[in-house]
């Protein structure tokens, strides 16, 4: 005779209590799961950001340089003054400029990959995609400005194309423009594009991806065009992808001070004005105000994305 | 007169897959017509033909006269019906309805009135500012149906449109589409694989198996009737009986079909027959009773109005049913 099969066997053990008292409480479960991010993102990086930003309400004595701890509006005052409000400009601009410019590349190439691209294919698509995340970012900007150099590859297919005229009339634009293209503005900007196109493609793909099929058919059915389907269905139901990887490639260029410095006309940018303002300078509420300005912009940009609809679809 | 749609030997090849293989169909302007078949017996591809989502590999389609192949869906006449709808997320109701008429330029207020009044015809009225998120199945569906109509299509487009929908309300749907398709006068071709929908609804059934039609009738020739094995049994869920077994009746080697209510179940000797038979499973179905009965190794099922005495599992019965009941087919598969 065997003995029967207990009909509530208990596991006993360590792990075994603990699963048990997990599942009778998901809620304890659910704390435990959140409190490593919640530490982390909570005391470590609120903390630390919140502490930045405080610096930004004191200023700093222009006689003795050191930092007068009360509170004032004295160093935001100073963000308007011409040649800080220029790098404002400079910045947002670029960025704004960065950020289409990566969604009319990304656009296609994302609905080519979450439309048509199968088995191989797809795996090719990510790979490709990826693979510059994986070398080293400042190997990138200088393997750029060797390309975008006098001695460079496209002054040389530019020349053997015999439309030298063409590049130069380009950098004979003032501002933009400059001595060659790794001195020139349009030079920081395809750097930019370069390296923030990847988490730019990702999202976009994400989203077209999740775009049900029969939707296109329907389109189609109710007699949209290819360019008309896109337009009232693609697009509006990409448009948190796009959004999404509007926020990566716009607060990435917002905050980066190593492209301009390396590829570019000399003009600073904030995040330049934050490395120098809070080491060399020591002026640290400068920094730290400037350091509010990417943040605000983002904010009232995710405001206005909202109040769009771009995440209606969500 | 022109057929509303005309399948000239109609194939789609995937790869090595037949999903349809040489169909020829007319369907009739103004008619319901349902296509019947199990999954994967390409009534849904038949159907992505006619709207133009796919284009066949070989034969010809026409609609009202036109050549169809190689016009796109965008140029069509035709609207359908998906399955899951496929309401687009990012538009309230009206703005779902509308949205044909806003790709031909109609005046704003006018295409919200014309929307409106579609809402109005599926009995949706006062939803338009509602997201497809926020409706119930049920209510999807008519949503769905009201985009489709609003454009006056020549042809209707149905696939599976009552699958997702729970008994009671796919029967009032059932009527309410009927009713619909008469008073609108459109043609309604209809994709089902429950052969009551079709049967009920449809002025005209194909029944499709393996890519191929493998009749066309009725309702009531497709139930009285069934042509060959595959639709005795798909259909009306008759009983296939096998050649001896007729010849042993009839004295004819056929496969034959014999209807379940047309079997008369009779405590055992209280008849002349000679088919005596154990009943094997008995189910309650409401109105009638069905009975799988093991005749001497032949299973027959019998249907028996559940006001009468009806035998239960295990005990002898005789059976009989009048010789003319057996339909002889013609086809032997």
């Amino acid at each position: 005779m065997s003995a029967e099969a207990a009909i509530l066997p208990g596991r006993g053990g360590l792990f075994g209590g603990l699963s048990d008292t997990f599942w009778r409480r998901p809620k304890l479960f659910v704390f435990l799961l959140l409190l490593p991010a919640a530490l982390w993102l909570g005391i470590v990086y609120l903390g630390s950001l919140f502490a930045l930003l405080l610096q930004s309400f004191f200023h700093i004595d222009d006689f003795s340089g050191l930092v007068v701890h009360e509170f004032t509006l004295k160093t935001y005052a100073e963000l308007f003054k011409p040649q800080n409000f220029d790098i404002i400009v400079r910045t947002a601009s670029m960025a704004a400029m960065v950020t289409i410019a990566s969604a009319i590349v990304a656009v296609p190439i994302a609905y080519v990959a979450a439309r048509y691209a199968k088995r191989r294919w797809k795996a090719l698509f990510y790979l490709a995609v990826m693979l510059p995340l994986w070398s080293s970012y400042l190997v990138k900007v200088y393997a750029w400005k060797l390309v975008l150099a006098k001695e460079g590859i496209i002054t040389w297919v530019f020349e053997q194309l015999h439309i030298s005229p063409a590049l130069d009339a380009i950098l004979a634009i003032p501002v933009i423009g400059g001595n060659s293209l790794s001195f020139s503005f349009i030079g920081t900007f395809l750097v930019f594009l370069y390296i923030w196109l990847p988490y730019m493609i990702l999202p976009i793909q994400a989203a077209v991806e999740r775009v049900p099929v029969n939707l296109i058919d329907a389109s189609a059915d109710l007699g949209a065009h290819p360019l008309a389907t896109f337009r009232h269905v693609i697009f509006p139901l990409a448009l948190p992808g796009i959004v999404a990887g509007s926020i990566f490639t716009f607060s990435l260029t917002l905050g980066d001070y190593i492209i301009p410095q390396i590829v570019g006309n000399g003009r600073l940018f904030i995040g330049q004005v934050v490395y120098t303002q809070q080491g060399t300078a020591g002026n640290i509420p400068l920094a730290a105000a400037f350091t509010v300005v990417p943040i605000v912009i983002m904010g009232l940009y995710l405001w206005g994305a909202r109040r769009m609809g771009a995440f209606d679809a969500l | 007169m022109t057929a509303a749609v005309s399948l000239q030997k109609v194939s789609r090849h995937f790869g090595l897959v037949k999903a349809m293989d040489e169909v020829d169909l007319e369907i009739v302007p103004g008619e319901f017509f349902a296509m019947l078949g199990p999954s994967g017996s390409g009534k849904t591809t038949c159907l992505r033909l006619i709207a133009g989502f796919d284009q066949p590999s070989s034969g010809h389609i026409e609609i009202f006269g036109e050549t169809a192949e190689g016009v796109p869906p965008y140029r069509r006449n035709v609207n359908t019906v998906f399955q899951d709808y496929a309401l687009f997320p990012h538009l309230n109701v009206i703005q779902n309805v509308a949205f044909s008429l806003m790709l031909k330029k109609v005046a704003k207020a006018e295409r919200l009135k014309q929307a409106a009044a579609a809402l109005e015809t599926v009995k949706l009225g006062g939803y338009g500012e509602r997201r497809p998120g926020q409706l119930s199945g049920g209510q999807r569906q008519r949503v769905a149906l009201a985009r489709a109509i609003v454009n006056r299509p020549k042809v209707l487009l149905l696939d599976e449109p009552l699958g997702a929908l729970d008994l009671k309300l796919r029967e009032s749907m059932q009527e309410e589409l009927k009713a619909l398709q008469k008073s609108l006068g459109i043609t309604f071709i209809f994709v089902t694989h429950d052969q009551g929908e079709a049967l009920s609804m449809a002025d005209r059934v194909a029944v499709f198996n393996d890519g191929k039609v493998q009749q066309i009738g009725t309702p009531e020739e497709i139930y009285k009737r069934p042509q060959s094995r595959f639709v005795a049994d798909f259909v009306g869920s008759s009983n296939v009986l096998a050649p001896d077994f007729v010849q042993s009746i009839l004295g004819v080697r056929r496969w034959a079909s014999l209807r379940p209510e047309a079997i008369h179940v009779m405590a055992a000797g209280t008849s002349a027959s000679r088919m005596t038979g154990t009943i094997v499973t008995r189910s309650y179905l409401g109105a009638v009773v069905r009975l799988l009965i093991d005749l001497n190794g032949t299973s027959l099922h019998a249907s028996v109005p559940s006001s009468e005495a009806v035998p239960g599992e295990g005990e002898k019965v005789t059976l009989g049913f009048a010789k003319d009941a057996i339909h002889l087919m013609e086809n032997e598969k």
